[in-house]
């Protein structure tokens, strides 16, 4: 099994990632833009008022340098870079306020999905596969960073800038999210939060290099190759 | 056989039942007895009711025994990846207006909803409708990866009970059932018992029970999952790996029903014992 989490560098406490990692769905502005008129329309009906959470099993977690499989019969696969809140303290019920107390720190994420453009059911197929969240280089502490919601974001294929986001994009930012999201559900130290993810997503074929740049947080690079049949 | 986690004087450990009258006490048949405990269960569903923590006794590792109401029942296993079945028995689905599926519907819930025998689940006050959903949960043995159904059940350790609640109130169309229905803080109860595989034998023929404050609400059978065990595994590992630790919650027959503050909400499965939880309101948790 994944092995990531122990492999990721984390020098404030708790010190290591528990591997649960929690992604949230349509909470980037461009996300939502995207799907336009259809996001009222069935099977939707309505844009969502809570949260949308997806969850990243361990066998999806890498670190960076880790090699990402893309799966037999697949051409390409999407990039979602993005931000994740590392918790530091068990979080349940917090206040927009005092939300960011309960952070350790922060990584990048790179929440790679088969391309699918339903998001009625949960999408287990499409983005829980074996080496499909890689995480890092490493957990920056809270206090390196002034303020989660102005970091940009550069994804890098093969060198090649594809994509330029920031987290002052989201649509619920990270404060609130974590509000929002532990009025139902605490996390815990160690567990991993992703704060949304832009869209369209670039997208990533076998023999190419993936590096997400988040300021201040480093370099994520990931080799994709195409799985042994 | 079986055995329970459980917290006690400071630490936590695992137990066993005593003896046979202690596996009783919990609703759990004795392996060896699993016939007869599941014909004496169906013609008379209530009788283990009233010893249920009565007498129940724990034999610790460490050689104590102990009263089963005197420890903190924790989920029976270290869970790993949870994975979960929606509108997996075809009476449940018709019962929530839903047509066959061509794939299985599977979510995953996070290790912070877990909680064990005896705990309590909390019904917030705004909701019109939380109900239980007793499952048959499935619990990996050895890493599974692109295996084959006649292969699969060699990667199954052994079985539990589950109570997967959910809160209607709360489905939205995106990624739907999320996880504000489906993994909510102590939404997922599991025990009391890790029954090993061998022990249980068939797992496509075990009655499934649900008693609210001791009334029967819900009845099903494993011979009427539409997506079974072997084909369960056969799938989700030709996608992921599948590791020790990590449990399918297989789905719930017809019969939910909603749950009020003080309802003692009790799941059995034949063979794996009797899983007790409670519902509290708002004020228990500091909140409202």
């Amino acid at each position: 099994m994944s092995t990531a989490p122990t492999k990721i560098p984390f020098e404030v406490a708790p010190f290591r990632l528990s591997g649960a990692v929690y992604g949230a769905l349509l909470n980037h502005r461009t996300a939502v833009a995207a799907l336009g008129d259809r996001i009222a329309l069935p099977p939707y009906n309505a844009a969502p008022r809570a949260p949308v959470l997806y969850i990243k099993p361990r066998n999806t977690l890498a670190a960076s340098g880790d090699v990402v499989e893309i799966p037999p019969g697949m051409t390409e696969l999407e990039i979602g870079a993005s931000v994740g809140l590392v918790i530091g303290r068990p979080a349940c019920h917090v206040s927009v306020a005092k939300a960011l107390d309960h952070v350790a720190g922060y990584l990048i994420v790179n929440d790679v999905s088969v391309p699918h453009e339903n998001f009625y059911r949960p999408s287990i197929r499409f983005k829980a596969r074996d080496g499909f969240c890689p995480l890092g280089p490493a957990v920056v502490a809270r206090a390196a960073i002034v303020d989660p919601d102005a970091l940009g974001i550069r994804t890098y294929v093969d060198g090649a800038l594809v994509q330029t986001t920031e987290t002052a994009e989201l649509v619920r930012s990270s404060a609130t999210l974590l509000a929002d999201v532990t009025e139902f559900m605490t996390l815990a130290p160690g567990d991993v939060l992703v704060l949304g993810v832009a869209r369209p997503c670039p997208r990533v074929r076998a023999g190419q290099r993936v590096d997400i740049t988040v300021d201040g947080l480093g370099t994520l690079s990931n080799r994709f190759v195409a799985a042994a049949v | 056989m079986m055995r329970a986690r459980v917290a006690f004087s400071g630490a936590i450990h695992i137990a066993t039942p005593h003896d046979a009258a202690t596996a009783r006490g919990a609703g759990a048949t004795a392996p060896q007895a699993t016939t007869t405990a599941r014909e004496a269960s169906a013609t008379a569903p209530h009788s283990d009711v009233a010893p249920r923590d009565a007498g129940q006794r724990l034999l610790l590792a460490d050689g104590r025994l102990v009263a089963g109401d005197e420890v903190v029942w924790l989920p029976p296993f270290e869970a790993g990846t949870i994975i979960a079945l929606g509108l997996n028995y075809a009476d449940h689905a018709k019962e929530l207006a839903f047509n066959a599926q061509e794939e299985p519907l599977v979510f995953l819930k996070g290790p912070g909803s877990l909680i064990g025998h005896r705990g309590t689940t909390r019904r917030p006050a705004d909701v019109k409708f939380m109900h239980y959903e007793c499952e048959l949960a499935v619990i990996i043995g050895r890493p599974a990866k692109h295996v084959r159904r006649a292969a699969a059940m060699e990667h199954v350790a052994g079985y539990c009970i589950a109570n997967d609640y959910a809160i209607r109130d709360y489905l939205e169309n995106w990624y739907r059932p999320n996880l504000r229905v489906k993994n909510r803080d102590g939404g997922t109860v599991l025990g009391p018992w890790f029954v090993d595989a061998a022990a249980v034998g068939d797992p496509s023929n075990l009655g499934l029970r649900t008693f609210v404050n001791g009334k029967l609400t819900q009845q099903g059978n494993t011979r009427d999952l539409i997506f079974d065990i072997p084909y369960l595994i056969e799938y989700l590992s030709s996608f992921m790996t599948l590791a020790p630790g990590d449990v399918i919650l297989t789905g719930t027959p017809e019969g939910v029903a909603n749950v009020m503050p003080g309802d003692e909400v009790a799941c059995e499965i034949d063979g794996l014992g009797r899983l007790v939880n409670t519902i509290a309101a708002d004020a228990v948790f500091g909140r409202g």
